[in-house]
């Protein structure tokens, strides 16, 4: 059994964006009010009773498929896309309720998304796995590991064509850096200088493999090295370092179209879905020592409460708020209807769905 | 009209669709420097520079599901594959995310993308560069299927599928490359999902697409010289959207039916085909209906063998008259 160590993300051979204790002093968090700050705990709160709440709706059967819980790993979501500008854009893996909720999706519909009802972000048709908000610049919510790091790559290749001042994050776990689509991803970013900051989210395991019992070389993102590429670590279990690191890499993709690495060191509490009975490839220790020394929303709120942002009553507020919100969203999914059959066919092709634009003629469902 | 080869009707397909709409990007491995690797693109670097005529490295994957990604953000872009074999490469950018991810977001997302090249056997390239996956693609909703046969088809269904909002996979034909047909000077398009007859008959009609429309226009000559059999030749053009409306009126017209398909026959176009029409027309049916196909085995080298291999004039006149005995 290979544990994951605690503090430092890989062996790095030089760790040129390595966390600080000073990330807090970085004006990118510096400059944020104490709104602004409440605002970022809240989000992260509201992300671990989503988590909770889906859950227990799972372990009630009112959930089907997968179910990958987020919890511990919500400083990355959040610290990442409280950086997002009109013309930034997200993608990700199946773990993606954390990132839904973080670029202000609301709970209501992907709540009633993982209950496959129609009220649903993706009208039941996606998923856990497969949440969307394009007008949030959030472009999911893929299954195939890798997968959705080409899309990455096209998102800042869409921003870079267009002119904007952008860029593209494309989240990934840390097992899916083993993946060729990922490999041709980079030397393609890095090839064209696309905008795209590829962010390895290292919660230790791809399932039940440990990490390091998987990549081989030093570490994830020093791979950058090998594309001339940019690269960094930074600590997940703190929000104030998740900004001030990737603030720097967003910067360079917006200000000079580079493309960069950046892996972020973090952990989930959870099995690795909700099937996972989690007992062959980690120690119950192991998952109590970051509960209790580095969960990211008890660092956070501990920083504002020594800030003077938090009381021990606006904390409990917030906490009561974001079950309550979760509650809610529960219940609208419940009391949501489900597709019907109908539905099916609706969805798959756009010149279907806008038959007043329809060009083509012939038979597009093969029914029978 | 003028004369000019099935490449040059792409590549005024291209050129006009990047003049017309700034959207428009084509990629792929030697479309730009070396001028396309069957000098699809010949000359569109030199006139519409770098940005628009992109040389990309050999990462399928990549680059396709690049393409795809900026597609969600309204980008066009026409990527070409080198040879349509190399899907095998990209086919999880193809099919899971092209076709997928508009179903996945509910309708939120749309991926207009155009994907193009060669798929052929026939110049004895062996079992790795003579695929035809129109069969494998059409099998995922979400995607659309052409195989023009001619060069005006080619041109205007091109043009049509770059103006697609949905992901287009567009699959042409080296041989064909070379082959000349009247195409006008004046802009025209051809919606996708419309076959078209290429030859009227009375007796038995072909089904067919891609390279296999020439065979089985050679081979209607020869029955109607030699046998004195009239032989309709139904060209499907596009495989998804289709025209099986074309299809069952030209079956109640003869009543008897030889499918011919450059496919492996298992699961094949023609498989799909030939359900249809015994479900949707078994009483105009005065006899079983017939299929040509690639001999089942993987694409074989030898030069004098392949043709064999594949649909033929010689085969196809073999099976028509079978077809029609
Ligand atoms: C191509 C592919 N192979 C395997 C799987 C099954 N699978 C789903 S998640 C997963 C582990 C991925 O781990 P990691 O990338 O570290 O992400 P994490 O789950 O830790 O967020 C595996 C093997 C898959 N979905 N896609
Ligand atoms: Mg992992």
């Amino acid at each position: 059994m290979s544990n994951k160590t605690s503090a430092s993300p890989t062996k790095q051979a030089a760790a040129p964006a390595a966390g600080t204790a000073q990330s807090h002093l970085a004006p990118i968090n510096a400059n944020l009010t104490p709104e602004a700050k409440i605002g970022l705990y809240r989000t992260m709160v509201r992300i671990r009773r989503f988590e909770e709440r889906s859950l227990r709706a799972y372990q009630a059967k009112k959930i089907g498929g997968f179910l990958h819980l987020y919890i511990g790993q919500e400083a990355v979501a959040v610290g990442c896309c409280s950086l997002m500008g009109k013309h930034d854009h997200v993608i990700t893996a199946y773990r993606d309720h954390g990132h839904a909720i973080a670029v202000g999706m609301d709970m209501k519909p992907l709540m009633a998304e993982v209950y496959g009802k129609v009220t649903g972000c993706s009208k039941g048709k996606g998923g856990s796995m497969h949440y969307f908000d394009p007008k949030r610049n959030f472009w999911g919510g893929h299954g195939i590991v890798g997968g959705q790091i080409p899309l990455g790559v096209g998102l800042a290749y869409g921003v870079k064509y267009k002119g904007h001042k952008g860029s593209a994050m494309a989240f990934m776990g840390d097992g899916a850096v083993n993946q060729g689509a990922v490999h041709e991803s980079y030397n393609l970013a890095a090839l064209w200088n696309l905008p795209v900051v590829f962010v390895i989210e290292n919660n230790g395991y791809s399932m039940g493999t440990s990490q390091e019992r998987s990549s081989a070389g030093f570490g994830l993102a020093e791979r950058g090295r090998a594309y001339g590429m940019a690269w960094g670590v930074c600590n997940g279990h703190d929000l104030y370092d998740v900004r001030a690191t990737m603030d720097k890499f967003l910067t360079l993709a917006r200000e000079e179209s580079k493309p960069s690495i950046v892996e972020i060191d973090t952990y989930r509490y959870r099995g690795h879905s909700v099937a996972d009975p989690d007992k062959t490839y980690r120690t119950r220790d192991e998952i109590e020592d970051y509960q209790k020394n580095k969960d990211p929303i008890t660092l956070f709120q501990k920083a504002l409460l020594a800030e003077g942002i938090l009381t021990e009553a606006s904390v409990g507020e917030i906490d009561t708020e974001a079950r309550a919100e979760a509650e809610q969203a529960t219940e609208f999914a419940e009391a949501s209807p489900f597709p019907t059959a109908d539905d099916l066919q609706k969805d798959v092709y756009w010149e279907v769905d806008n038959p007043d634009q329809k060009t083509s003629q012939g038979r597009i469902f093969f029914d029978r | 009209m003028p004369l000019i080869t099935y490449r040059e009707a792409i590549r005024h397909a291209l050129s006009e669709e990047i003049e017309r709409d700034p959207n428009v990007v084509v990629m792929g491995e030697e479309v730009a420097q070396f001028n396309g690797a069957y000098k699809v693109t010949e000359g569109m670097l030199a006139k519409y520079g770098p940005t628009r005529i992109v040389d990309t490295p050999i990462s399928e994957a990549g680059f396709i599901g690049m393409g795809v990604g900026a597609s969600m953000l309204g980008v066009r872009p026409v990527m070409e594959l080198m040879f349509w074999s190399f899907y095998s490469v990209a086919f999880d950018q193809i099919l899971n995310n092209a076709a997928n991810v508009r179903y996945m977001s509910g309708g939120q997302i749309n991926c207009p993308i155009v994907i193009r090249g060669p798929a052929n056997g026939g110049t004895n390239v062996g079992a790795t560069h003579s695929h035809t996956p129109e069969n494998v693609l059409a099998n995922h909703p979400g995607v659309k299927v052409v195989v023009p046969s001619t060069a005006y088809d080619a041109k205007g269904l091109l043009k049509t599928a770059i103006r697609d909002n949905d992901p287009v996979m567009f699959l042409e034909n080296t041989i064909l490359y070379g082959e000349k047909g009247e195409v006008p000077t004046e802009e025209y398009l051809i919606p996708l999902g419309k076959a078209d007859v290429k030859r009227q008959g009375t007796d038995l009609t072909i089904v067919t697409y891609g390279r296999s429309v020439l065979h089985s226009l050679k081979a209607a000559e020869i029955l109607e010289k030699e046998h004195g059999r009239s032989v309709e030749v139904v060209d499907l053009r596009t495989i998804r959207p289709l025209d099986i409306d074309t299809v069952l009126a030209s079956v109640a017209k003869t009543h008897r039916v030889l499918i011919v398909e450059e496919q492996k026959p298992f699961a094949s176009v023609g498989s799909q085909i030939a359900y249809m029409i015994q479900r949707e027309a078994f009483d105009e049916l005065d006899g079983p209906i017939h299929r040509l196909t690639t001999v089942d085995s993987p694409a074989i080298y030898s030069p004098p063998v392949e043709i064999e291999q594949l649909p033929n004039p010689n085969r196809v006149l073999k099976a028509a008259l079978e077809a029609l005995a």
